[in-house]
């Protein structure tokens, strides 16, 4: 799903990923562990291009999306992002939020459509061969609907459903941070990018969003999670990266690289964090 | 206080019976003209100049803008507004040619001046958003400009709004200086009584306090303003 090739990303002279290669196969698992300043934001960073790589390649359905000339924000649509520090968007109520990028998105492409088929159209009128025109199969209304109810849906879900009108500023860290994984499922992602999602909750709130994390791992979701809680990666991932200055030293399925580690660097990393 | 009174007297004489009062109208309008424009000027300007800045730099945006703008902002803030309108009119004017009235050219270097202002206020407004705002609405596939609109923005309006209220308040204020070139405002209708009446004490303590009204209802609705923008911070 995801093919990474040689990539590599310096700010200024400083080199902080020297050449990752990896895949990252559809319903997969996988979690980056490594000590800080390994590059491990970093990599999953470069993964949607919220930092542009240096060289090298993000193979994402078959578009490189490390190439300046693609239009990042098409392929971002189906990749989720959630943040170690929420940014939730503090001027819109939890359900504006969640609706934001569809309702934009939605009304953004019916508009297009509408405007292609206006010249299509017109071009049908002179020629003999007539071009099929874009399908539109829903109104703005119904885009604005359908937003909000697939938005109350997933908040249903979380148990917040009467927290849709109220104010990021108002809630606690752990449902600022499950509304961010759902306002990112609401797009309908292909594949999730966690950036350590628990390291800036009270450790009271940890579990509930790790909680959610793992039913949607259960329920087949791509994802990718740099994290700092090596029992949640054992127990959901299907594989460890582990990475040190800006390299992969080691990959392996959970039981293997916390049982059985084979580079130095992953057992001195282990001895000090488990 | 006997003499108090008689000075009272004789500047309601002036003010009043003499006609002195359409002279402060007169003046009072010019000040709030020349205060209204130039901020509607220098918010024109302060905003082109702050896309230029905050832009990132991969958009390709001519290098040399980015110098334009440093150098103007610089200039209008590394010197006295005093200053500027005197050489907006004794210099500039005169060298390239045009012959404009003493009003129109206060209202060009206010705007001009309060322009390099804005421009800094509405920067740093911008800046002061978290930029995981900016990266989150990327991160949902909306583009630079649609996340700007939508979430940047109206989060750094916050913190300009109230700003560019204080602007407003200065700008007011320096009119004042405005009879260095010749244009009719608060102070020369004042010093015109005082002249005609013999006496300064009355007239410009009224002056002081017409200003003083002005900038209290000004602040004050500045602080209505703030409060209702607030009001997704609040807890509830």
């Amino acid at each position: 799903m995801i093919d990474v090739i040689d990539l590599k990303k310096s700010f200024g002279s400083l080199e902080v990923l020297r050449g990752i290669t990896t895949t990252i196969k559809e319903g997969e698992k996988v979690a980056i562990i490594g000590p800080s300043g390994s590059g491990k934001s970093t990599f999953l960073r470069c993964l949607n291009c919220l930092e542009d790589p240096t060289s090298g390649s993000i193979i994402f359905e078959g578009v490189d999306i490390a190439d300046m000339k693609v239009d990042i924000n098409i392929h971002r649509r189906h990749m989720g992002m959630v943040f170690q520090q929420f940014n939730l968007f503090n001027n819109k109520t939890v359900l504006g939020n969640i609706t934001l990028a569809p309702v934009y998105l939605g009304i953004h492409d019916l508009r297009v459509k509408q405007f292609k088929n206006f010249f299509i159209r017109i071009k049908n009128l002179f020629s003999r061969k007539k071009t099929p025109l874009y399908e539109i199969t829903k109104t703005r209304r119904q885009i604005i609907d359908e937003a909000n109810e697939n938005a109350m849906r997933l908040l249903k879900r979380i148990g917040l459903e009467d927290k849709a009108d109220a104010y990021p500023s108002t809630l606690s860290g752990g449902q600022k941070q499950r509304i961010a994984i759902i306002r990112s499922l609401a797009m309908n992602p292909k594949v999730m990018l966690f950036d350590e999602p628990t390291s800036a909750l009270d450790p009271e709130m940890v579990k509930e969003v790790l909680d959610l994390i793992k039913q949607l791992a259960d329920e087949g979701m791509t994802m990718v999670i740099v994290t700092h809680e090596m029992g949640f990666a054992r127990e959901v991932a299907t594989r460890v990266l582990f990475m040190d200055e800006g390299r992969i030293v080691e990959e392996n399925t959970p039981q293997e690289l916390f049982t059985n580690p084979q580079h130095p660097r992953t057992k001195e990393f282990l001895s000090k964090v488990l | 206080m006997g003499s108090f009174s008689k000075k009272l007297e004789r500047f309601w004489e002036v003010f009043y019976e003499y006609n002195g009062y359409q002279r402060v109208l007169t003046g009072l309008r010019n000040t709030v003209y020349i205060a209204v424009l130039g901020l509607v000027i220098g918010i024109i300007i302060g905003t082109l100049i702050a896309i230029v800045e905050v832009l990132p730099k991969y958009k390709r945006l001519p290098r040399i803008l980015n110098g334009i703008c440093r150098s103007y902002v610089g200039l209008f803030r590394g010197t006295p507004i005093v200053v500027q309108l005197l050489v907006a009119y004794y210099v500039v004017l005169p060298l390239i040619g045009v012959n404009l009235p003493s009003l129109q050219v206060c209202v060009i270097v206010f705007g001009l001046n309060s322009g390099a202002y804005v421009s800094e206020i509405m920067r740093s407004g911008i800046m002061s958003v978290d930029p995981g705002q900016l990266e989150a609405a990327r991160a949902v596939g909306l583009s630079y400009r649609v996340s700007m609109m939508k979430v940047v923005i109206p989060q750094a309006v916050k913190n300009i709004l109230p700003t560019l209220g204080n602007e407003f308040i200065v700008l007011i204020k320096e009119t004042s200086v405005v009879s260095f070139v010749g244009a009719a405002d608060l102070y020369v209708a004042f010093s015109y009584i005082g002249t005609n009446s013999y006496e300064f004490m009355v007239p410009y303590l009224v002056m002081a306090l017409i200003y003083l009204v002005m900038v209290m209802a000004i602040a004050f609705l500045v602080r209505m303003m703030e409060r209702s923008l607030r009001k997704s911070d609040r807890r509830n």
